[in-house]
């Protein structure tokens, strides 16, 4: 149990992990994510199961910080000390008609679950893909089943310059869409719903908040959806993005900036250069 | 006859104590243990028995320590209570079995906490081994969900009883509330450790990391299991709601907790977990909690405020909690209530707060706190703390279909853990709400009783 069967480097600092975990392949609905706690000191981090298959499942890991870095230097064959799971509410997958989903950063993995299953309950959907530069696109393929698959970058090396809201902002000019998904950087999921509000278009976004269990035990994920508290961890992930406060949550994101940094420093001293990123 | 004052236990100094988070108390000596012992009348109808609620036969273990039959004493009460270590540190005696020891009336009770955690500390340090007699296998499978003291100890009643037992728990460590929420200074994790080692020895299956309802649907349990024991807590944290809530510096106790308990924050960068070292601190609320937050909040450096809306002898936290709060330099700011979180750049900076006075009883018995108009004051604070109560763990019930909850959204369940759900029963705090540890085991025991008529 929790082993790392297999281990890909997708781009610098994104790696891709298949971890054998029965339970977890089983039970896994899109939306869905675990926690991971790489070691016995190690602190609880949640992640997206973004794929399942058999006994295994999938996650995409984006190296922001120590636990991250320290994740990604796990091997094939080294195993993770805990992993909890699934957790959250899964995405309302049904059929809506035309959707359309963007996906950012290592959102691109999120995604790939939730846009599968719309295809399958007959949904066409429509996919923005959105990153720094042509090198951090992975797993295209894996969307091959969409109706159109739109690229954008913000150096524009490859497909359209710019950021996925304002090709958000030029699709919905052209088409209908009966609901949206965007998942990614909280800047990207902010400006998306604010092109979805406009269009009164409803958007689900999925807001990875700061959490420490994952179980509503706690509260530290707390966002305002609607002037309404929640957890995160157990009403969301995802939530309308119209209805979220973005500053607070935003806000919320940076609280530990000074310890994570402090953290991956000390790390570094020890173990050098990260050249495994 | 004149009774001899109690024996106090060995602790050491506030100025010592307050900068780590080891334990405060170091219980009694052998010596001091008999002596304490020796108080005891021994009474015909004791009535201590009838404050503890699973019944020890106190008299019978204090008689044994008395003679210096350590391990006989430690027998008799293992047979009443599988976590005797914990239960003689952080069970309320003052309002259990010595609020009503006979001694209240000449002077001070017998310190029956004490007793017994010296007796369970006696039995750790002589690695006495538990006599584990299973009557008989028997083939039926319970699941327990949640390892808190409800949990554990259905888990341990229905192992001893030979049924097969898988006991579910989300975190990555067994002990609910005993290993996120009382803090080491005061409960030690290598003694809920040592507790929890005694469910494997008899044969309990301990799955840690799993959520159920997620990544095992109650139906399938109503499949698989013979019965069904959920300890699930009260562990979902509220919050009063005034502005400023969503400030980076206002903590739920039980996040802050649980970072400095289980995640071990207070040793960071050791430990991965983060948790802010601030510097003004105000802890909202007057139960264990707000005690507990406190004075961890003090050892992580921090000047400390408690701010609690009523006056200090409503206060829920046991009595010798708020002492070892006060003399370790712990401010009381009783009658006050936040109506306000100040914040600067999204970071906490002070508090607005209105003071109170007490009005007529409320449905407690305790005396309402009424807000006293134009009052208001404020509190420089880079943190706060809120410890005013918890409520039921949404994460099974929100998937556990046809099962009936009361208007308070806790599990309905009859005094014997029977739910509405026939192969279902629950106890603990997912029933009751906020309580006690030893009413957990209690209801963990009694539900353990009406599952074994149930399956027989
Ligand atoms: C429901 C959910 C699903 C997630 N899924 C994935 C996933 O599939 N792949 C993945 O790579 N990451 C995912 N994350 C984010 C991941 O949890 C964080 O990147 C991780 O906790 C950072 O830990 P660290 O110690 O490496 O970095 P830290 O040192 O803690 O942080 C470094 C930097 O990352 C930012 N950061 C901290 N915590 C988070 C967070 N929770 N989310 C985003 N940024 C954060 C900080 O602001 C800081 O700038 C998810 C988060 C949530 C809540
Ligand atoms: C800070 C604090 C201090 C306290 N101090 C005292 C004290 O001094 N004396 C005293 O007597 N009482 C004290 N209490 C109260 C006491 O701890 C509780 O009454 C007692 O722990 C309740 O036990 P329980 O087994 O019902 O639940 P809990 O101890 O809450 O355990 C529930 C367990 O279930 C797990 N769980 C929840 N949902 C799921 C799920 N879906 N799947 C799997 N597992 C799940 C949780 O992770 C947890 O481990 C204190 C409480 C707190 C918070
Ligand atoms: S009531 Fe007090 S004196 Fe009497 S047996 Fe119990 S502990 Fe001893
Ligand atoms: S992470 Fe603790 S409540 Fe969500």
């Amino acid at each position: 149990m929790n082993e790392i069967l297999e281990k890909k480097k997708l781009a610098y600092g994104v790696h891709l992990f298949w971890i054998k975990n029965e339970l977890i392949a089983k039970k896994a609905k899109p939306g869905q994510f675990v926690i991971f706690r790489t070691h016995d000191s190690g602190e609880r981090i949640p992640i997206t199961i973004a794929g399942v298959n058999n006994n295994k499942f999938r996650v995409i890991v984006k190296a922001v910080g120590k636990s991250t870095y320290e994740l990604c230097k796990l091997q094939p064959g080294d195993k993770i000390a805990d992993i909890s799971g699934p957790l959250g509410m899964p995405s309302e997958i049904k059929f809506y008609g035309k959707v359309l989903v963007v996906g950012g950063g290592v959102g691109i993995a999120t995604i790939i679950p939730i846009v599968q299953a719309l295809i399958s309950s007959g949904n066409d959907v429509d996919v923005i893909l959105a990153s720094r530069s042509r090198e951090f696109f992975f797993l295209t393929d894996e969307f091959e089943n969409a109706k159109n698959v739109y690229y954008v970058t913000d150096d524009g090396s490859f497909g359209d310059k710019g950021f996925a809201h304002e090709k958000m902002d030029k699709l919905l000019k052209e088409k209908q869409y009966d609901i949206a998904w965007a998942i990614g950087p909280a800047l990207m999921m902010k400006a998306c719903s604010e092109v979805a509000k406009k269009n009164n278009l409803k958007i689900w976004v999925s807001l990875n908040a700061i959490m420490v269990d994952g179980t509503g035990m706690c509260g530290g994920c707390r966002v305002l959806i609607n002037n309404e508290m929640k957890y995160t961890c157990v009403d969301g992930p995802e939530f309308d993005g119209r209805l979220v406060n973005w500053d607070s949550f935003m806000i919320r994101l940076s609280q530990y900036r000074e310890e994570e940094k402090l953290a991956l420093e000390r790390y570094l001293e020890k173990v050098g250069e990260p050249t495994w990123l | 006859m004149a009774v001899k004052d109690r024996i106090p236990p060995v602790e050491r100094k506030p100025e010592e104590r307050a900068k780590d988070f080891e334990e405060v108390s170091l219980g009694y000596t052998e010596e001091l243990a008999i002596l304490e012992a020796k108080r005891c009348l021994q009474c015909k109808v004791p009535t201590c028995v009838s404050g503890c609620p699973v019944g020890i036969d106190i008299p019978g273990f204090i008689k044994e320590i008395s003679k210096r039959n350590f391990e006989k004493s430690y027998r008799i009460l293992k047979s009443y209570n599988s976590l005797p270590a914990v239960c003689g540190r952080v069970c309320p005696q003052e309002v259990q079995c010595e609020g009503v020891c006979v001694l209240n009336k000449a002077g001070k009770p017998i310190s029956i906490g004490n007793l017994e955690r010296f007796v369970a500390d006696w039995a750790m340090q002589n690695n006495l081994e538990d006599k584990i007699t299973i009557e008989r296998k028997i083939n039926k499978k319970i699941a327990v969900i949640g390892s808190g003291p409800a949990g554990l100890t259905n888990a341990a009643e229905m192992a001893k009883r030979g049924y097969v037992v898988d006991l579910y728990e989300v975190f990555h460590t067994p002990g609910g509330v005993l290993v996120y929420g009382i803090p080491e200074f005061r409960l030690p994790k290598a003694i809920v450790n040592k507790e929890v080692a005694f469910l494997e020895k008899l044969g309990v299956n301990i799955k840690l990391d799993i959520p159920v309802g997620f990544a095992v649907h109650p139906m399938e349990l109503l499949e698989t299991y013979d019965a069904i024991f959920i300890g699930v807590g009260a562990g979902t944290p509220k919050f009063m709601g005034i502005d400023g809530t969503e400030l980076n510096g206002v903590y739920s106790a039980n996040e802050f907790l649980t970072r400095i308990n289980l995640m071990k924050a207070y040793k960071f960068p050791e430990a991965d977990t983060p948790v802010k070292f601030a510097k003004n601190v105000v802890v909202i609320g007057g139960g264990n909690t707000a005690m507990d937050a406190a004075r961890s909040a003090l050892r992580l450096g921090a000047n400390v405020t408690v701010v609690y809306r009523r006056s200090k002898v409503e206060m829920p936290a046991r009595k010798a909690e708020i002492e070892h709060a006060k003399e370790e330099g712990i401010k009381f700011q009783t009658l006050t209530q936040p109506v306000r979180y100040i914040g600067n750049n999204g970071r906490l900076v002070a508090i607005e707060c209105i003071k109170m006075k007490l009005g007529e009883p409320d449905s407690s018995g305790r005396r309402r706190p009424i807000p006293i108009e134009g009052s208001n004051f404020v509190i420089k604070a880079d943190m706060a703390i809120e410890a005013i109560g918890t409520q039921a763990n949404k994460l099974l019930l929100s998937q556990f279909e046809g099962l009936e909850l009361n208007k308070w959204g806790y599990i309905k369940a009859d005094d014997y853990g029977k739910t509405s759900l026939p192969k279902v029963f629950a106890g603990g705090d997912i029933v009751t709400g906020s309580a006690t540890v030893i009413l957990a085991m209690g209801a963990g025991k009694k539900a353990a009783n009406a599952m074994e008529k149930f399956l027989y």
